[in-house]
């Protein structure tokens, strides 16, 4: 049977040769009988790819085109228990296909490691280091005494308690970020002033601003983690994306966590994981409009935006800049410039792709106008 | 301290703004203060304002008092007996018409039943929520809002009566039914607009069914004999005018028929319907392109005329022919003067238009629909007692859009039409439809409304019984006669040497962007071609400059622009509009060069 089957390796993908493997065992099929499903499925196989001279990148623009029609300008979905709106829709699917370098709405999907994600009791812990807390949250009042020229910081210690901050960590963060102040406790309030100087206004005022910001721990920029039980594990939805960081925490299953943010990914986990983060989130947008796309249209577009390497969205810096004829390039914005520099370098254009020759009025290397004739002229018959 | 306001100028303050309100609101109805006076008392922004200026929309309701309305029954019967009128009620301070800053701080009531104690007004009638358009959509409350917006959009473009001198005016695009109908089921503001004077409709009995497919998707199907006897018929006139217009140096244009010298003289055909002052005869029978006022002006450049040309007085023809695709007949000529003092003379035309596949009807309902098909009387079904449909409505325009006024409207159209009465529609006061059924049923039919039906074609009896009734049917001016176009070839742009666009001057119907690309998709490579070979050029090109090159006429040879007459040249066929992009980049200052290879 191996022998057989070896025969065909290659010319059928191997996932299909694989499930035939299985179904013949189980069936218990005899070398002749599986000689013949092969041959049928080869046949299959071939009649179900695209043929020569198939226009597929129109006919994925207008798969993609038609339904986005119809899809809602505007819609945000609401992930999980809590409050947190990630852009879908349209608005979504354009910001893939430009290939933005931040998404509007960043998100991380966290999964854990394999004692965490089952038990609740540790998740508080892992979502205090992951969201970003600063001294704005731990706050009751801060406010500046001009008098005496200093700020006055009142925690809320019910809060810090909830967060997990202690009033140590408060301080020795205030102490390390800002290395010109002093701070002094005295009944549960906080004076910070200037060690060396007198505090003018203004900058009491910018040094108040700071402090609001400043990190006490968790991730930058990670507003929100949101838990949420998803086939029986608890996955963690974070508004903010910073993989880097979040992968350096030994709770997280790295091999499972993802961001939405397609540069970021590209850069820390290499082209192909764009590329398929690509195929994940557009699909992921098209399911929830509830409409449909074969996800070859997806795979197409996804592999078109990435196989130069680096990401480049479906706009004029992106793919189409690379197009190697000078008519496709200008027939899409800003015309009279690529014109211009293709005249400086006295670019040729071969007139080999649609666009063109739908310019000039002739016939399109596409579908019936693909294949040629090739024959020996009689010239070239004497040559010899 | 609240600040006052004077039509919206500042006069000074008050104190206690809420009792200054009561107290001047008091005094206007006692008439002591102008009863076109309207007082608001803002107290989120703390500003009393006093509004006397015109332009205010007011409207008039009954001031209530402790929870009861003023206007008691003794007043409705001295209205009755005709001993005072509407604005005896304003005097005596029992109406009142408030503008839309002092509705904010009352409470109105839009029935007598709802009326508490804090209630300071109660609606005249409910239907005056309604505007005045919508009012006249019968059981409006027992439709969906939007259906009922779309239902009084679709009544002002009803045909109708739309005035009763139409025979001596002279508007532009003006459509006139045959035969207008008041309505069967009405609602009061029927009467008050005066509708039976002006009826923009017909009567026409109709069936909720399916029939050979021909009304699917909101289509209509129409019974001929209906049409024969003049079912949704109308006249479609237009006025064509000319003027002898006078120009510097005391010349003027000459309406009469054109002398054979005239510059861009037609053929003494085309001036064949003009009698001898140059106009056409009335009720000639007029066809596209048909001259109708025969007309001359003097030549445009005076000046250049007198010093170089020979036939120094040569006029130029400007005669008013027909638009492309409208026929008629001369309805009506006018020869009269304009505000100048020139010569006038309009001459109207009139089209009869049947109603053919394609045009739009509707219903007051906001379901419109186009005629599919017009089926021969014999081919209809018909019920039980012999009754034919003019109109076969598809029963698939209802669920979805929920407008069961449609439905009421047709029960109550056929009580109408069986007992011989009018049926009071008015929304929120309408004959009840358990009484319409009971009268339906008292007449001796099925108190639902349907009907026992024969398939009009076999003759076999419908599984169904069939909803059948009468209903106001509306037909809309949008008719096929005005939109139907085609063109093979036809005028050019010059620039471009593409059609030009417009049904008026003939023009082409673009394949756009997005049909290219479907044609692109389906891979027919030479269909594509050949839809873009409107503008094709076969350009003669030097194969050693790559550019187009000029024929130059006294050698009687094509020359290249850089090499002269020493190049090879050879024809291209390419789209004009790729040629203008080559000139253009040409005069961006970029050498477009041609590389040419043999194809075969």
């Amino acid at each position: 049977m191996a022998n057989i089957i070896s025969k065909y390796k290659g010319k059928i993908p191997r996932p299909l040769i694989e499930e035939l493997e299985k179904l013949a065992k189980v069936n218990k099929l005899t070398d002749n009988q599986i000689k013949k499903a092969l041959a049928k499925l080869e046949e299959k196989y071939k009649y179900s790819l695209i043929q020569p001279g198939e226009a597929i990148g129109i006919v994925t623009a207008e798969s993609f085109g038609e339904p986005g029609t119809q899809m809602t300008l505007r819609t945000f979905h609401f992930a999980g228990v809590a409050e947190m709106n990630i852009t879908l829709g349209l608005p979504r699917l354009i910001e893939i296909f430009d290939a933005r370098k931040e998404p509007s709405t960043p998100v991380m999907n966290i999964h854990l490691n394999s004692p965490y994600n089952k038990n609740e009791k540790h998740l508080e812990k892992i979502i205090a280091r992951i969201k970003e807390i600063t001294v704005k949250d731990v706050l009751l009042e801060i406010s500046i005494n001009i008098l005496r020229s200093h700020i006055e910081l009142v925690p809320n210690k019910s809060r810090m308690k909830d967060l997990g901050v202690s009033e140590e960590e408060l301080t020795k963060r205030i102490k390390e970020d800002f290395k010109t102040v002093e701070i002094e406790n005295k009944d549960n309030t906080y004076f910070i002033s200037f060690k060396n100087k007198e505090g003018t206004l203004p900058s009491l005022f910018i040094l108040k601003e700071k402090i609001k910001a400043a990190r006490i721990k968790g991730i930058k920029k990670i507003s929100e983690v949101i838990p949420k039980k998803e086939n029986n594990e608890i996955v963690c939805i974070a508004s903010g994306s910073s993989l880097k960081d979040v992968y350096a925490i030994e709770e997280v299953n790295f091999a499972k966590t993802t961001s939405n943010n397609l540069f970021e990914t590209a850069n820390l986990l290499g082209i192909e994981a764009a590329r398929q983060l690509i195929i994940n989130e557009a699909s992921q947008v098209i399911n929830e409009q509830g409409l449909d796309i074969d996800i070859r249209h997806i795979m197409f577009i996804s592999d078109l935006m990435t196989n130069k390497g680096k990401v480049m969205g479906i706009t004029r810096s992106g793919i189409t800049n690379e197009k190697e004829s000078v008519l496709a390039r200008a027939s899409f914005e800003t015309p009279i410039k690529h014109l211009i520099n293709a005249s400086l370098t006295g670019e040729i254009d071969r007139l080999s792709s649609v666009v063109e020759n739908v310019m000039i009025n002739q016939p399109i290397p596409v579908g019936t106008g693909l294949p040629g004739l090739i024959a020996k002229t009689k010239k070239e018959k004497k040559k010899k | 301290m609240t600040d006052v306001y004077l039509d919206e100028k500042y006069i000074g303050t008050c104190e206690n703004a809420k009792q200054v309100t009561s107290s001047i609101i008091e005094e206007r109805r006692k008439q002591k203060i102008p009863l076109e006076l309207n007082i608001n008392f803002n107290p989120e922004y703390n500003e009393l304002s006093i509004h006397t200026c015109p332009g205010r929309v007011r409207r008039p309701l009954i001031i209530v008092e402790k929870g009861e309305p003023l206007l008691t029954e003794e007043h409705f019967e001295k209205l009755r007996n005709n001993e005072i009128k509407w604005q005896d009620l304003i005097d005596q301070g029992i109406i009142e018409y408030l503008d839309a800053n002092e509705e904010e701080n009352s409470l109105v009531a839009l029935r007598p039943k709802d009326l508490t104690k804090e209630h300071t007004h109660l609606e005249v009638n409910p239907i005056s929520i309604l505007g005045f358009i919508t009012s006249l959509v019968p059981y409006a409350n027992f439709g969906q809002s939007s259906r009922l917006n779309r239902g009084s959009k679709t009544q002002k473009q009803a045909l109708g009566l739309y005035t009763s001198n139409y025979l001596i005016r002279m508007d532009t695009d003006i459509n006139i039914l045959q035969y207008p109908q008041v309505p069967l089921v009405r609602s009061f503001m029927h009467d008050i607009v005066k509708y039976d004077k002006h009826p923009s409709g017909q009567n026409v009995t109709i069936a909720l069914l399916s029939y050979d497919g021909f009304n699917m998707e909101d289509a209509l199907i129409i019974n001929k004999g209906s049409v024969e006897r003049g079912f949704a018929r109308s006249y479609y006139f237009r006025p064509y005018n000319a003027q002898e217009i006078r120009y510097q140096g005391g010349l003027v244009d000459e309406v009469g028929i054109p002398d054979k010298e005239v510059k861009a003289y037609r053929s003494e055909e085309d001036y064949k319907l003009l009698e001898d002052d140059g106009i056409v005869y009335p009720e000639a029978q007029i066809r596209e392109d048909d001259v109708i006022i025969g007309k001359s002006s003097p030549p445009r450049f005076l000046g250049e005329m007198e010093e170089f040309s020979i036939a120094a007085n040569t006029r130029r023809e400007s005669s008013v022919a027909i638009k492309r695709g409208e026929k008629g007949v001369v309805d009506f000529v006018v020869i009269t003067e304009n505000a100048e003092g020139n010569k006038l003379i309009q001459v109207r035309l009139r089209d009869l238009r049947i109603p053919e596949a394609g045009d739009k009807f509707a219903s007051r309902y906001g379901q419109k629909g186009v005629i599919g098909r017009i089926i021969p009387q014999a081919d209809m079904p018909f019920t039980a007692s012999g009754i034919v449909p003019d109109l076969i409505f598809s029963p698939h325009s209802i669920p979805s859009r929920m407008t069961i006024s449609h439905l009421i409207e047709v029960i109550g159209g056929k009580v109408g039409a069986l007992a011989g009465r009018f049926i009071d529609g008015t929304t929120f006061s309408a004959e009840s439809e358990p009484d319409l059924r009971k009268s339906l049923k008292t007449l001796g039919f099925r108190e639902d409304g349907t009907e026992k039906m024969y398939n009009g074609i076999t003759g076999e009896e419908f599984e169904a019984k069939i909803f059948v009734g009468n209903m106001y049917y509306l037909k809309l001016k949008y008719m096929v006669a005005n939109k139907m176009h085609a063109r093979a070839t036809g005028k050019i742009q010059l620039l471009t040497r593409q059609p030009i666009e417009g049904r008026s001057m003939g023009g082409g119907l673009r394949l756009g962007e997005m049909e290219k690309d479907c044609l692109v998709a389906h891979g027919a490579s030479l269909l594509l071609k050949e839809r873009f070979d409107s503008d094709t050029v076969k350009v003669p090109i030097c194969q050693k400059s790559g550019l187009i090159s000029y024929y130059d006429a006294r050698k009687n040879k094509l020359m290249s622009p850089i090499h002269g007459e020493d190049s090879d040249i050879s024809y291209v066929e390419m789209s004009y509009a790729f040629k203008l992009l080559l000139d253009e980049l040409k005069s961006l200052g970029i050498y477009p060069k041609l590389k040419m290879e043999d194809k075969f």
